[in-house]
């Protein structure tokens, strides 16, 4: 853990514009998507934009851990390779720096719903309920990206594009309730789909998390943690060997 | 006395990368076309190891590149694992292998000593305390906080040694890091690992230079082709591992007699031709590798195609670079030859070879005494040197030294 802070604080070191630079992306995600969907294309909700950001600060947190975590093994083959160190140590950094930079991040979001009208409410406390389930989620499949990419290096790539197919998936951009009966399968099966309708719900619809839906998702993602912990475990002595 | 470290029977072989699928899509298309890449080939680094080293004592483990050294040095630092046998190591351990100690390439030369310290299982205090004396050995202060990416290979190694000997390991592995830095730099790290021994560190050292197993190593190993081929006092295995070397080397050279390498020439108009030169030393066989000062005689067969008014033999020994040595012939020599009849020998002998060590040419000619040439062969007749480590320039020149303090 002291080691996870320590990785921490030297990638945010003396980066104050560099941690804006951070938001930067988001923020103009957040302003294209709205211009697109709420100005051309005409989705009805009140205060789209805020709609939009509810759902989108989490998703660049889990599509960046599992990208910076899917290098985080081969990227590190120098000091896997010369002295004994725990593999799982390096996608957990990139995973938690991605969860800090979300979680330094609220400030500025919950100033946007203030402002864009959408407001806050007391089911704000509700947050940390689906934040820790996205980082078991997000820990699970970078563990799993990274010791995959050790042994395949295209993994990352492939990676890269199905994160974007799994975003249009994700009702981010568009409420879930838009999903037509029939296709209501895509998101009883994405995990990412109940994760961003609470996270929704705590910004955005003011209602608390519906625990119906995130009870199991928190146990697949422990179980998914337990399996990827343990196939790193079983794994980490022929990752040494290809990286 | 307990051991530090234990290897028994340990074996470790690594699949070929290249026979295997190295992305997900050829992966794919080799299980979907059913295109098997051959067999699963493996490259045995280890095959049934077993050395122990005492606690306080010092290994050096010597063999030429490729022997299995440094997959030695990951298993006993817990970076590899065996496929057969045990490793058992007591006590901190700390590993320079290859190019120094497992940095971080985006962290700032800071972070990584304390990264590394903390992975060695120092705790936060005593890193905090040792950083100063850390940085101040590598001569780094400069360059501390940049990110390690930045780093030349000589700063890397020298921060990677600095970290690796402030640790105070129980169990110290370097591998081939003796050569670090400029010469002061040097200095202070034989010093500190002269410490570290007195103060009862285990070293392992890998190396193929047999004066850092003589200066630094109690016991010694020799590896080949990933086997114990000798072990025991530095002495004893230098000696073995020394013959086979030169026994090697005088395979090659022996081959290349035979079939003249590369930049062989031969020119001349032919009316005598040499036919072939054999080296020996003092005894009957050829010899191609020669310890300084030993005698050295070579032998040329020529054969007359027409007859030759008075022809003048010659030879030039030259260095691998080109440099001539010395050149001589039988005129210069006032030697008067016979009549050569239709073939013979004609052999130059050097009573003392003092060549000081490395690669040489021995070129052998025939002329007419007006210059024309008949037949030159040039490196086509390589033979090696070996002398003192140490010695400068080509020649060895017969020297006393006398010291007179008033």
């Amino acid at each position: 853990m002291a080691l996870v802070w320590r990785d921490l604080r030297a990638r945010y070191r003396g980066s104050v514009l560099g941690f804006l630079w951070t938001f930067l992306n988001p923020l103009l995600m957040m302003a294209i998507y709205s211009l697109v969907f709420s100005v051309y294309m005409r989705v009805q909700l009140p205060a789209y934009p805020a709609f939009v950001f509810a759902g989108l600060l989490p998703w660049t947190s889990f599509s960046s851990s599992l990208l910076r975590g899917a290098n985080a093994i081969v990227e590190s083959g120098d000091l896997l390779k010369k002295v004994y160190f725990p593999p799982q140590i390096l996608p957990a950094v990139a995973v938690a720096s991605a969860l800090v930079n979300f979680v330094l991040s609220l400030p500025l979001l919950l100033a946007f719903l203030l402002l864009s009208g959408a407001g806050v409410d007391w089911t704000l406390l509700a947050l940390p309920v689906p934040l820790a389930i996205q980082a078991v989620l997000s820990l699970a499949l970078a563990l799993g990206a990274a010791i995959l990419s050790a042994r395949y290096r295209d993994v990352y790539h492939l990676l890269a594009s199905v994160l974007t197919l799994w975003f249009f998936l994700t009702p981010v951009l568009y409420p879930a309730d838009a999903v037509p009966p029939g296709l209501r399968a895509l998101l009883v099966l994405n995990p990412m789909a109940p994760l961003t309708l609470a996270f929704q719900d705590v910004f955005y619809y003011h209602r608390w998390v519906d625990v119906g839906t995130l009870g199991p998702l928190a146990l697949v993602s422990v179980a998914l943690l337990a399996a990827a912990l343990w196939a790193v475990e079983r794994w980490r002595w022929v990752v040494v060997e290809e990286i | 006395m307990p051991a530090a470290v234990r290897l028994q029977g340990v074996s470790k072989s690594f699949r070929f990368r290249a026979q295997r699928a190295t992305t997900l899509k050829s992966a794919v298309l080799d299980a979907v076309g059913r295109r098997r890449p051959g067999g699963a080939e493996r490259f045995v680094a280890l095959r049934d190891v077993t050395l122990e080293v005492g606690a306080g004592r010092s290994l050096g483990v010597i063999g030429r590149n490729g022997s299995g050294k440094s997959t030695l040095l990951r298993l006993i630092a817990g970076i590899y694992r065996p496929d057969a046998g045990r490793v058992r190591v007591d006590g901190r351990v700390a590993a320079l292998i290859e190019l120094g100690a497992g940095f971080h390439p985006e962290f700032s030369g800071r972070e990584n000593v304390l990264l590394n310290a903390l992975v060695l299982g120092l705790s936060r205090r005593d890193v905090a305390r040792k950083l100063d004396e850390i940085v101040a050995f590598s001569g780094l202060a400069a360059f501390i906080d940049q990110p390690t990416r930045t780093y030349s290979t000589g700063m890397y190694m020298r921060l990677g040694f600095s970290v690796a000997v402030h640790v105070d390991p129980e169990v110290l592995l370097v591998d081939e890091v003796l050569a670090v830095g400029d010469a002061e730099f040097q200095k202070r790290c034989h010093d500190r690992l002269a410490e570290l021994r007195r103060r009862g560190t285990t070293l392992v050292i890998v190396t193929h230079d047999p004066a850092a197993v003589e200066r630094w190593c109690d016991e010694a190993v020799w590896l080949d082709g990933g086997a114990v081929r000798a072990a025991g006092s530095p002495r004893t295995v230098l000696d073995h591992y020394q013959d086979a070397v030169v026994r090697e080397e005088s395979a090659a050279l022996a081959a290349m007699h035979e079939r003249p390498g590369e930049g062989a020439r031969r020119w001349g108009r032919g009316d005598v031709r040499i036919e072939g030169v054999t080296l020996r030393g003092a005894g009957a066989g050829a010899r191609y590798v020669f310890e300084s000062g030993e005698p050295l005689t070579a032998t040329l067969r020529y054969r007359v195609e027409r007859p030759a008014p008075a022809p003048v033999f010659g030879f030039a020994v030259m260095r691998a670079d080109g440099f001539c040595v010395y050149g001589g012939n039988t005129e210069l020599a006032g030697v008067a030859l016979p009549a050569l009849g239709r073939t013979g020998e004609v052999s130059v002998t050097f009573d003392r070879l003092d060549l000081v060590g490395g690669s040489y040419f021995l070129d052998v000619a025939v002329n007419s005494r007006e210059g024309v040439v008949y037949d030159y062969h040039g490196r086509h007749y390589p033979f090696a040197v070996r002398s003192r480590p140490g010695e400068l320039g080509v020649a060895r020149l017969p020297h006393r030294w006398g010291v007179r303090p008033d």
